[in-house]
């Protein structure tokens, strides 16, 4: 009696597996309760056991291999077993939009695989016997041979189960990805290899100003609808016990900005720039003797009531000297506010490796020219510090003006 | 006020333009009750004041210089005289034939036609309003479909007397001596064959460095020349800064690609800018619907929007603003929310066309696009000049490109320009959809003598093997 090797929900929230390492191969006796495979979940590495006995007849699904909850990612079944029924025609791993894919109608015999298990060139590719087609775009076809991937053992996602290019991509993908190790400890930055161009701006501006080349951009915001928006949350959250200060909506302006404009999210890395694909934000905070930039994490992704009662916190433990290392260190970008101490404008100094730092000014009631008229609005001048040898002119320009965007309609925020 | 109590639907489609008429229907198709709302005539901008009726003035108008060109045929035609008001007028009749066909589609599928302004009105609910009165739909499905409509520049307000948009345009009966068409997407460059062709001197203003911008830049530079030929004037790069009604018309003032001050006067203005979403008085900001920076209403794959059980296909839910576009993602949502779809819209293999003479269409990536994405890109050209087809329809302005990819010949895009361009397009959406490689396109026959030879000789090309080059 056949049994299909089903992807198993080994935890309680899997969705799908992937296979880390069959411990049985092809062609090997299993009886029940056998570990057949590895399979990582969305929490831990766990086992799969063989829920039949016989011989594991085929793997549907090779290692790397991602599949969903429930597919046919083998068979276990006799010797002289017709298994050809069990197997799907779809194969495992499919990866089809929908969560609903249906079988193939026709419920045909599966895909055989070419002789010598290699893919014919497309364009001479030799009429295939009824029953032995496999569906696939010449596209598809012509990358599978140049991966050197047999399309056996690729999961169609087109009508029908046809092979199209983005399922061979996805195919070569996962090959590639347990054989060569991740380049970087983790997905959350990308290091930029640094130009010719960019080599020669470091070197010449680290000559003329110091290691850390800083030059300035400021900006004056119109911060109206900002006040209003504050003084409209505010009055919402009256009731939560949470006030949001304007430098509140100035780290989240920055961060949402900053996630936009990731050349200025990065940090200089001697021979790399390093580009942030988070948003931590350091927020300087003045203590007794100094000042210490506790890190709120990813900021762009935050709520402002969230920012709001993070940032009091850590800055209360601060003073307290409370802080732990890990939460003043990791800032991809820093922001300091001295408009309490009724400032208007001011440089910051760049924290290494940090690439910025944007000095915040008070607001203030001051007139403006408004369509040729005199008007009074609330006003904040903002500089930022720029590390030239990371951020050019024209890159912290257009962050500064997508900053202004925001604090100048927080709606923008949303977009 | 408020009429009598809410109709019960399993979908509601605000809109009936392209996409949403096509959703309603194929809804209807799955099972469900559908209303569609609507406070216009049925089929929207496409079918009333676009593509259609735009279609009918552009025959019109390529019909103006065959009929210049029949004594060459035998065909003594005295002195030809133009007259754009039969032409209107038989544009107005295909569009109503459309609206009607659309009328009795809704009738056949039982699709229930709304009349009035449909809006969000809380949760699975949407309220007409028509002439001051209200009544209520509840559907625990409600799909957006509301279009969008001419944008025009601060300073060059739509007054539908000097400045007009597409939509004042589509109503002219009499060609103006003058007309100054700003922007020169399809829409500007379409108009300006129109008018052309009734005897107006036509001077093309465009912001960008060339027209048709999202075309490949061959085919800009191409159209650039035959417009020119033609006698209109073209200038890009133009920054305009200023208009004034002259009294007779309009004085414009822009600086040229080189900063230097220009003046022109004209009869008339036809802003053609682009287009803005209809997002406005649809209830989305009170439903709590999320838009984008430019109004749009913002989807994922199957149209959702953040909002569960609102939906949101065509033009309101972003670019490129293209009827086929629209139904395309009206039949997705459909068939997403019936839960028999599994395909998504493939936006990366949406035909663009422009119906001008010569006509351009597209599909996929410019050739700058294309090395842009770091394609080892390969790209061949046949004229029409070499197809036999086009020779003995006299009509031989322009080519047919192929951008390639070299690693595997996919066809990454293909440029049209000349005779029958929007449809020969077509061929080339479905090889690209079937994943087709330009061999493939080469190898299948192509009857002779037709333009479709081209298309097997712009393989050629690509492959560097044309045979009639």
């Amino acid at each position: 009696m056949a049994t299909k090797v089903h992807m198993e929900a080994l935890s309680p929230t899997m969705e799908e597996g992937q296979v880390v390492r069959w411990l049985k191969s092809e062609g090997e006796e299993v009886s029940s309760g056998d570990i057949l495979a590895e399979i990582e979940t969305d929490k831990a590495t766990m086992e799969l056991v063989a829920r039949g006995d016989g011989l594991l007849r085929t793997i549907l699904l090779g290692e790397g291999g991602t599949a969903a909850v429930g597919t046919v990612i083998g068979v276990i079944a006799g010797a002289e077993e017709d298994i050809a029924g069990l197997i799907p025609a779809d194969g495992a791993g499919s990866t089809a939009p929908g969560p609903e894919t249906s079988p193939r109608p026709d419920g045909g015999p599966p895909p055989a695989p070419d002789g010598d298990g290699h893919t014919p060139p497309a364009v001479d590719v030799p009429p295939p016997a009824p029953g032995e087609r496999i569906k696939a775009s010449p596209v598809a076809r012509r990358l599978a041979e140049a991966e050197g991937l047999p399309l056996e053992a690729i999961a169609g996602s087109g009508p029908g189960g046809r092979i199209v290019k983005r399922d061979v991509v996805k195919a070569a993908e996962r090959r590639v990805a347990p054989v060569v190790p991740p380049p970087l400890p983790d997905a959350d930055f990308e290091d930029v290899p640094l130009t010719q161009m960019r080599k020669t701006i470091a070197k010449r501006l680290v000559e003329s100003i110091g290691p850390v080349p800083h030059f300035f951009l400021t900006v004056d915001v119109d911060m109206s609808r900002t006040v209003d928006a504050r003084r409209r949350f505010n009055a919402r959250l009256e009731k939560e016990g949470v006030r949001i200060s304007i430098n509140d909506i100035v780290l989240k302006a920055a961060a949402v900005a900053l996630r936009r404009h990731p050349e200025c999210n990065a940090h200089w890395g001697g021979n790399h720039v390093r580009r942030f694909n988070r948003v931590h934000l350091g927020v300087a905070v003045a203590i007794d003797d100094g000042l210490i930039t506790p890190v709120v994490t990813d900021a762009d992704r935050k709520g402002l009531a969230q920012i709001a009662l993070e940032v009091r916190e850590l800055a209360s433990r601060a003073r307290e000297k409370r802080l732990t290392p890990e939460e003043y260190t990791g800032a991809t970008f820093s922001v300091s506010n001295l408009g309490m101490f009724g400032i208007h404008e001011f440089t910051g100094v760049i924290n290494p490796p940090e690439a910025g730092i944007l000095a915040v000014g008070a607001v203030a009631d001051r007139p403006v020219a408004v369509d040729g008229a005199v008007r009074v609005r609330p006003q904040m001048k903002m500089t930022m510090s720029c590390d030239h040898r990371v951020i050019d002119g024209a890159q912290g320009s257009r962050f500064l003006a997508t900053l202004q965007g925001i604090l100048e309609e927080p709606l923008l925020a949303l977009a | 006020m408020v009429g009598n109590g809410a109709r019960e639907f399993d979908l509601v489609v605000i809109g009936s333009g392209p996409g949403g008429y096509v959703a309603a229907i194929r809804a209807s198709q799955l099972g469900m009750s559908v209303a569609c709302v609507e406070s216009e005539k049925l089929g929207g901008v496409c079918l009333n004041i676009g593509c259609i009726p735009t279609k009918s003035l552009l025959t019109s108008a390529r019909m103006v210089a065959e009929v210049r060109d029949a004594g060459k045929h035998g065909i003594a035609t005295g002195e030809v005289t133009v007259d754009l008001a039969p032409a209107q007028t038989r544009s107005r009749q295909v569009s109503d034939q459309m609206n009607r066909g659309v009328t009795h589609l809704f009738r056949k599928n039982r699709v229930s036609h709304v009349t009035g302004h449909g809006r969000l009105a809380g949760p699975g609910r949407v309220e007409v309003e028509r002439d001051g009165v209200t009544s209520a739909l509840r559907a625990p499905h409600i799909i957006v479909a509301t279009g969008s409509r001419p944008n025009s520049l601060p300073f060059l307000p739509i007054d539908g007397r000097d400045i007009w948009s597409s939509d004042e345009a589509l109503y002219v009966t009499e060609a103006p001596g003058t007309l100054a068409i700003i922007g020169a997407g399809a829409i500007g460059m379409e108009f300006a064959d129109i008018f052309e062709a009734y005897g107006t001197q036509v001077t093309i203003l465009e912001a960008l460095d060339r027209v048709l911008p999202v075309e490949d830049e061959d085919v800009s530079a191409h159209i650039a020349k035959s417009y020119r030929r033609r006698g209109m004037r073209i200038e890009t790069g133009v920054r305009l800064t200023a208009a004034e009604a002259t009294g007779k018309g309009m004085a414009l003032s822009y600086r040229d690609a080189e900063g230097e001050a220009h003046s022109l006067v004209v009869d008339r203005v036809l802003s053609a800018v682009g287009r803005i979403p209809n997002t406005e008085d649809v209830g989305l900001g009170a439903a709590g619907v999320s838009l984008s920076e430019g109004g749009y209403i913002e989807i994922d794959e199957w149209m959702r929007t953040n909002v569960g059980g609102v939906y949101a296909i065509g033009d309101c839910a972003g670019g490129p603003l293209l009827a086929h576009k629209a139904t395309h993602e009206g039949i997705v949502c459909v068939e997403k929310i019936a839960g028999v779809t599994h395909r998504s819209v493939d936006y990366g293999n949406i035909p663009n066309c422009t119906y001008c003479h010569p006509e351009v269409a597209s599909v996929g990536l410019t050739e700058a696009e294309a090395k842009a994405r770091g394609y080892e890109v390969e790209t061949g050209s046949f004229p029409w000049i070499g197809n036999g087809r086009a020779v003995a329809y006299g009509d031989v302005d322009g080519f047919v490109k192929i951008v390639r990819d070299r690693t595997y010949s996919e066809i990454l895009g293909a440029h049209i320009i000349g005779p029958h361009a929007t449809e020969l397009i077509a061929e080339f959406v479905l090889a690209r959809h079937l994943e087709s490689t330009v061999e493939e396109v080469e190898t299948a026959m192509h009857p002779h003598p037709t333009l479709s030879e081209a298309i097997g000789e712009g393989a050629l090309a690509a492959l560097g093997r044309p045979i009639h080059i």
